[in-house]
């Protein structure tokens, strides 16, 4: 490195420019408009909030993104570091793996289209449905996607289906980084695969499974295209970016809209500490 | 065992080895065509009859695969022409291509001042870059769209310009200050010794060394904007002229009724594009991922 005056300001101001103008000063603005009415005029204290806290969309909309929550992250990483660790295995894993990926090319309006075609409920168009009857004939199909029991699960596997590839890739690169000396030494003490699984490839790259479970926590806070293109939050299948949206443009309440979006920083606080902290220890070591 | 008995039963124990691992080849066979089948489905269902796609499912298509009946390009005709997917798709490179290029261009210059300058308060900024990473946009939404109703700006393409690089910044600093960082350190010494200004070592050093994480970057902000929705129906609102195609393909699905044969079709074009350049450059995409997969 080396003594720069000005010159290293001249390389960041236009940054820093955009990332005040479109993400810090809205932000803190944000949290101001989430303590005034409708549309911005008068004070109204916490109505906002309580609003946020405790209306029926809004609960159904925590509940949805808690249960987004369990089962989206857990099938993308557990399902994930699975199908990482079985093509670790065969010839054929690049082949294999770019499918598996392709899904994150594509935009969530592109895959609620092609999940849409399978969750049709006529079993003569959708899949699900055409294959469910055909190996239970006494079955009546179901509208997975037009029926409140259902509808949030469908929605969620289609996100499963878009992000499984992610943290495949990551967990499939901190699996080849693992030393073959590790692996063969377990083998000679005797680990079968179920051993090797636990004991070797899981704790050793905990760290990375850390890592993209954080990402896809944050994909479930933010879920909104899928649930926009699938079922446009009916059926009880609300979340918290799509009230949020709902708010700004179809009741154009900019304090509720504000306060939601204030909601959704909140839980994702935690998350941005944790990243800050973990860069600085990265930084300390470099 | 000897040499000579191993080769001998050598091909017998590939056959139990090959048997030993069947239930595992089934598995991933299995799991591929099930990541497969639904994307298929909708190619499928895209060059069908409109009225074979409403009454019967697109597997059906195998029955009569080879007789010219079963397949058309109307649906692509009616969706490009009638439906305005045309001037979508073009609005989408319209909207996607400076989304693209202005963040990298302005990402660079931070990126090579927080990798290889000193100055106040570097690490401080550079923590603030971290945290902005996982900011919802939500947060934004109200005052940016204020402020852009208040200068004419909403409904156009600058707009939304303006509004991907501000929300692709924080990855795109990130991530190519850890590739300028990993650049070898003695390179930069020895160019500052030899009295090369920091423009020509960004110049001369640090962007043609760098050419492979320019591209992983460009693929990330290229599809992410070529995929949002969200940012779309914010600042462009509903008006066709501008509308993306994910704007205008979710439009479709949520008014149903007649058209809900072009689905399909409409799906296909918007995701062609995209699909083509994750195949092509798959290796780049990876590499951005592996490099910034702290971000969300």
């Amino acid at each position: 490195m080396k003594k720069s005056g000005m010159r290293p300001w001249f390389y960041i101001l236009p940054a820093l420019l955009f990332l005040t103008f479109f993400l810090v000063y809205p932000s803190i603005r944000t949290f101001h408009l989430s303590l005034l009415d409708r549309r911005s005029t008068a004070f109204v204290g916490i109505d906002n909030y309580r609003f946020a806290f405790t209306s029926r969309a809004m609960l159904i909309a925590f509940r949805n993104n808690l249960i987004w929550l369990v089962l989206f992250t857990l099938f993308t990483v557990g399902g994930g570091l699975v199908i990482a660790v079985l093509m670790d295995k065969v010839k054929y894993e690049p082949f294999a793996k770019s499918i598996i990926f392709l899904p994150q090319a594509i935009s969530f309006v592109g895959a609620g289209v092609i999940w849409r075609f399978v969750y049709d409920h006529r079993p003569g168009v959708g899949l699900l449905n055409a294959v469910l009857t055909f190996v239970f004939p006494d079955m009546q199909p179901i509208g997975w996607l037009v029926n409140s029991d259902t509808a949030t699960y469908a929605v969620i596997v289609t996100g499963i289906w878009v992000w499984t590839g992610f943290s495949m890739t990551i967990l499939s690169a901190a699996i080849k980084g693992i030393s073959d000396e590790i692996e063969e030494a377990a083998r000679m003490d005797g680990a079968n695969a179920w051993q090797m699984f636990w004991l070797i490839t899981v704790p050793l790259i905990s760290s990375t499974i850390a890592v993209v479970a954080t990402t896809m926590v944050i994909n479930v806070l933010k879920v909104f295209d899928l649930v926009y293109v699938m079922t446009a939050g009916r059926y009880d299948t609300n979340v918290i970016a799509n009230q949020m949206y709902v708010e700004l443009f179809i009741t154009r309440h900019n304090g509720r809209a504000s306060a939601i979006a204030v909601v959704l920083l909140l839980a994702i606080v935690p998350i941005m500490l944790l990243n800050i902290r973990r860069f600085q220890e990265q930084e300390a070591l470099r | 065992m000897s040499e000579e008995r191993s080769a001998r039963y050598a091909p017998k124990i590939d056959v139990q080895k090959f048997l030993a691992r069947l239930p595992l080849h089934l598995v991933i066979v299995l799991i591929v065509v099930i990541w497969l089948v639904p994307s298929l489905g909708v190619f499928v269902n895209s060059v069908r009859i409109p009225r074979e796609i409403r009454s019967s499912g697109w597997w059906t298509a195998a029955d009569n695969l080879f007789a010219a009946e079963t397949w058309t390009l109307e649906n692509y005709e009616a969706v490009l022409d009638a439906q305005g997917m045309a001037r979508s798709f073009l609005n989408s490179l319209i909207i996607t291509i400076p989304a693209t290029l202005i963040p990298i261009l302005i990402a660079s210059f931070a990126a090579f001042a927080f990798a290889w300058m000193e100055f106040p308060l570097r690490l401080a900024l550079f923590s603030i870059v971290v945290g902005l990473l996982v900011v919802p946009l939500q947060m934004t939404f109200v005052p940016v769209f204020r402020a852009y109703a208040n200068v004419g700006l909403t409904g156009t393409f600058p707009a939304i310009w303006l509004a991907h690089t501000g929300y692709g910044l924080p990855f795109a600093v990130y991530l190519l200050r850890n590739f300028f960082g990993a650049l070898p350190k003695d390179l930069f010494e020895s160019a500052f010794l030899d009295g090369a200004s920091y423009q020509q070592s960004f110049f001369y050093l640090a962007l043609p060394l760098s050419v492979p994480s320019l591209a992983s970057l460009a693929i990330f902000q290229f599809l992410w904007v070529w995929n949002d929705l969200l940012v779309a129906l914010i600042y462009l609102g509903g008006t066709p002229r501008v509308a993306p195609l994910t704007v205008r393909v979710a439009n479709l699905v949520n008014s149903l009724g007649a058209d809900w044969h072009l689905l399909p079709a409409a799906a296909v074009i918007s995701m062609l594009l995209p699909m083509i350049i994750f195949l092509a450059l798959q290796k780049y995409f990876v590499r951005g991922i592996l490099a910034g997969s702290v971000k969300g």
